[in-house]
């Protein structure tokens, strides 16, 4: 936890702009290799009130996600993974969120995947606010997070032939959002 | 040296023989790999029909005699080993005092377009060869995503990867020559 000054974010709800932003995820295979993965559609904001508590809220499509090979987004889409039917959405809802002087981005919330709900933590950074081109005032955030798959539900493994297991359970959740100022 | 090459997969530009092309230029001079094209030939095995030997069956079982060595590349359906190349090796098998498998060194690779390179259909693949009576080598080779993973010369651009080739057949090619009697 930073110990450094906070500075509150600018009050007011920021929306998150889809078209810059990017909602991805990493998991190694092969116990060597990395495997990345993305969801298309997804909302979310940023707002902070009048006493300045800021709270970040979001949620993704399940079966908008993209991954290379189609029938391996078939698989994540079942009941092995994610269930889509039956649990369609993944969300999200801060409960902590501290800015540092530097920019450094702490927060914690519930997320909630495939029914299942834990507090994770997720830290990067907070750039802006910045005036676009267009005149938008705009502010860029990063986060990461690392779960483990199983807690949520996510629990499809396979023993490798020669030891070791198909699939990680540790996989980094990886959100870049450039977020736009409602007007 | 003869090696003969068997591709699990019919598929037209079957990765497996891109790889099996590629596995051919890191061969020594003095070794040919042979590639045996009429898998889709051979009927569904019948026990009924084990004495009549299919033409295709025939000239399988010949072409194994001949060879020195025998190099699968198996893609993976569903977990496991394709039907042809199980269909194929189960009639080569029969009968089995003669078959031309006993004793004959093997090895096998595999690709893949998902995750995991048809580890799970190689590691059947070699139980298989094994239990005919094959003296198999005891590696594995994973070419996930293999539309990325193979150059245009059917090498696996992954340095870890090619090693892996050229060992796999440097241990084919030791298990073809005769072998030191011990003191």
């Amino acid at each position: 936890m930073s110990t450094a000054t906070t500075q509150p974010i600018a009050t007011g709800t920021w929306k998150i702009d889809t078209i810059h932003s990017h909602v991805g995820f990493a998991v190694k295979h092969m116990v060597v290799s990395t495997f990345r993965g993305r969801f298309e559609d997804y909302a979310g904001s940023l707002s902070a009130g009048e006493d300045g508590t800021p709270r970040l809220e979001g949620s993704v499509d399940v079966d908008s996600i993209v991954v290379k090979d189609e029938n391996l987004a078939a698989h994540l889409k079942s009941p092995d993974f994610f269930d889509s039917a039956s649990h369609p959405r993944i969300s999200f809802v801060s409960e902590d969120l501290t800015v540092a002087e530097d920019g450094a981005l702490e927060v914690e919330g519930e997320l909630t995947i495939k029914g299942h709900t834990h507090r994770v933590t997720a830290r990067g950074s907070v750039s802006g606010p910045h005036v676009d081109i267009a005149g938008s005032d705009k502010l860029g955030v990063e986060l990461e997070a690392v779960i483990d798959r199983r807690e949520f539900g996510l629990e499809w493994n396979a023993p490798l032939p020669k030891g070791g297991f198909a699939l990680d359970n540790d996989v980094k959740l990886q959100v870049s959002l450039e977020l736009v100022k409602e007007a | 040296m003869r090696i003969l090459g068997l591709v699990g997969s019919l598929r037209h530009d079957s990765y497996n023989a891109q790889l099996l092309a590629g596995a051919r230029g890191l061969l020594p001079a003095e070794a040919e790999l042979v590639l045996f094209d009429r898998l889709a030939e051979i009927p569904p095995f019948n026990e009924d029909e084990e004495l009549s030997t299919p033409p295709a069956v025939a000239a399988l079982k010949a072409a194994i005699a001949r060879a020195d060595a025998v190099l699968v590349a198996t893609p993976e359906y569903n977990a496991s080993i394709p039907g042809v190349l199980k269909n194929a090796l189960d009639w080569v098998s029969r009968p089995i005092a003669e078959t031309p498998l006993r004793g004959k060194p093997a090895a096998v690779v595999g690709a893949s377009t998902g995750l995991f390179g048809a580890v799970w259909a190689q590691a059947e693949t070699r139980k298989v060869l094994s239990t005919i009576g094959a003296r198999v080598v005891d590696r594995e080779l994973p070419i996930g995503q293999a539309d990325e993973a193979l150059d245009a010369n059917g090498l696996p651009r992954e340095p870890e990867a090619l090693q892996e080739l050229s060992a796999m057949l440097d241990e084919l090619l030791d298990l073809t020559r005769p072998q030191e009697l011990a003191a």
